[in-house]
């Protein structure tokens, strides 16, 4: 009798820390995984350097959280004054695509944050063909082995997001004419 | 005619006869390596055709390649001989909507392929074409040298090998040095050509060069990763040409060629052409594809294609 009672003991014992420990980890580890392990596929599916950051820019936060952020459309006196924006200009500005809340991330068009590092999904919302192409390897740079793992950009490793026409380059010497060869 | 006329007419026949002899076997002489003979030069003279070395005989060749050419370039250089991957066909494509003509691909080639510096030896040529008058060749200008290209009104076309499956070049070569391989890639045995340039005459891409001199290739810029039918240093009075790179993308875990790497606006694009999900063959799949010279029934395994 004495021995069932220390049982019964042992199990509510167990079963309460059960409860108090063991549920907490798995319900915060149900809430997370799924994002988590999206993202782990797309880093796999798509392995791309890290963002092109200017120097010393990101995180973004840094400054910003001392900042009360301003949603209204508008020219920027202060900071950022470098960038010109010269990509469908009139049309947007910053916030259509950097987030207001959390200036680390960027903000797809349903509303979802997203990493810098995953910002091929924000320039896919409009340039879908290129988005599918790049996908498959075929617009854009692509290193690494042709029958083993390769190495994708992003968008803004080639493309300025906020002035993304390709600048033209010096080309290098073009070849000896036959007739200059000794 | 007197005796002696006689006699003397047949001293005369005979001294001549006896003269050409020793000419023809004074000459003889001088074409064997006498000067140099070391043991290496005597077996470079009797080497056979690459495909017709077995595994011991090859491996004597590439060991001995790599003992003479780190010798003369003093550092370690490697000499492969890796054979096709099965089940792989080589394939290429270049996006004539994105090529900048920067010529990147050029110098690129140059460094990986160990190339002549001077004399110049370019294995890419990039063309440069008026928009309005589309592939026009006679219009082609491959000498442009403008501050920044791309040059507006212009659009550019390199052009290399396009490793025809129906190849002009293999089918001229009198001593059958230059062959297709399984994997599509025309390669050629620098020790069996004898330099005769009809290949050169026979590729309507100017895709093979011609090494009129001793390549001037500084050691310091010498890729020490070869392959015999590849990159290797060539000897003089030889042609080579554009091998995709066979050093590096027959290897287990086979490397973008130089080109596909170098090209900064991702204009060049490579894969197995018998892989349906390689990015080559979605191009061919969903783009429009043009082939340069596709009357002559090369059937090149070169794409150009517009992307956009």
């Amino acid at each position: 009798m004495r021995n069932l009672r220390c049982s019964c003991l042992f199990l509510l014992t167990g079963i309460a820390l059960h409860f108090l420990l063991v549920v907490p980890a798995l319900a915060s580890h149900q809430a997370e995984e799924p994002k988590t392990r999206k993202e782990e596929a797309a880093a796999q599916q798509f392995p791309v350097p890290p963002p092109p950051f200017t120097p010393g820019i990101f995180p973004c936060s840094e400054c910003h959280k001392e900042i009360k952020p301003n949603p209204v459309r508008r020219d920027l006196k202060d900071e950022h004054t470098g960038i010109v924006l010269n990509h469908a200009q009139g049309q947007r500005w910053c916030l259509d695509c950097h987030d207001t809340a959390n200036r680390d991330k960027l903000r797809l068009v349903s509303g979802e944050k997203i990493s810098f590092s995953e910002s091929y999904r924000l320039c896919g919302q409009c340039h879908g063909d290129k988005f599918r192409d790049w996908k498959v390897g075929v617009h854009g740079q692509r290193s690494g082995e042709w029958n083993g793992k390769k190495s994708y950009l992003l968008c803004a490793h080639c493309h300025n997001p906020h002035d993304p026409r390709f600048k033209p380059l010096q080309p290098l010497p073009p070849p000896v004419r036959p007739e200059d060869v000794r | 005619m007197s005796d002696k006329e006689a006699r003397d007419k047949r001293i005369l026949r005979l001294s001549r006869r006896k003269a050409l002899k020793g000419l023809a076997a004074g000459i003889g002489a001088l074409a064997l390596p006498a000067k140099d003979s070391s043991a290496s030069v005597w077996e470079a003279f009797f080497q056979k055709n690459f495909r017709e070395l077995d595994k011991e005989d090859l491996q004597k060749v590439l060991s001995r390649l790599e003992k003479e050419y780190s010798a003369q370039f003093g550092k370690a250089v490697k000499v492969k001989a890796t054979p096709p991957i099965e089940g792989v066909l080589f394939g290429y494509a270049l996006d004539l909507s994105r090529c900048i003509g920067c010529r990147r691909c050029v110098y690129g080639c140059v460094r990986e392929n160990n190339q002549s510096r001077d004399p110049q030896i370019h294995w890419i040529r990039v063309l440069q074409l008026n928009k309005e008058k589309g592939v026009d060749l006679e219009d082609a200008e491959h000498y442009y040298n403008p501050a920044k290209v791309p040059e507006p009104g212009h659009f550019y076309m390199p052009v290399q090998c396009h490793q025809c499956k129906n190849p002009p070049c293999t089918k001229v070569c009198p001593v059958q040095a230059t062959w297709t391989e399984k994997d599509g890639i025309v390669v050629v045995d620098y020790n069996w050509c004898i330099g005769c340039r009809y290949c050169m005459a026979a590729c309507p891409y100017g895709a093979r060069h011609f090494n009129w001199k001793k390549a001037g290739l500084p050691a310091a810029e010498l890729n020490p990763d070869t392959h015999y039918l590849g990159n290797r240093p060539r000897p003089v009075g030889v042609v080579e040409k554009c091998t995709f790179c066979i050093q590096r993308v027959r290897e287990a875990s086979g490397r973008y060629t130089a080109c596909v790497e170098v090209c900064p606006v991702g204009a060049r694009k490579f894969g197995n052409l018998l892989d349906p999900d390689s990015e080559i063959r979605y191009i061919i799949e969903n783009k429009r594809v043009f082939i340069l010279k596709e009357d002559l029934n090369t059937q090149p395994k070169f794409y150009y294609f517009y992307a956009t």
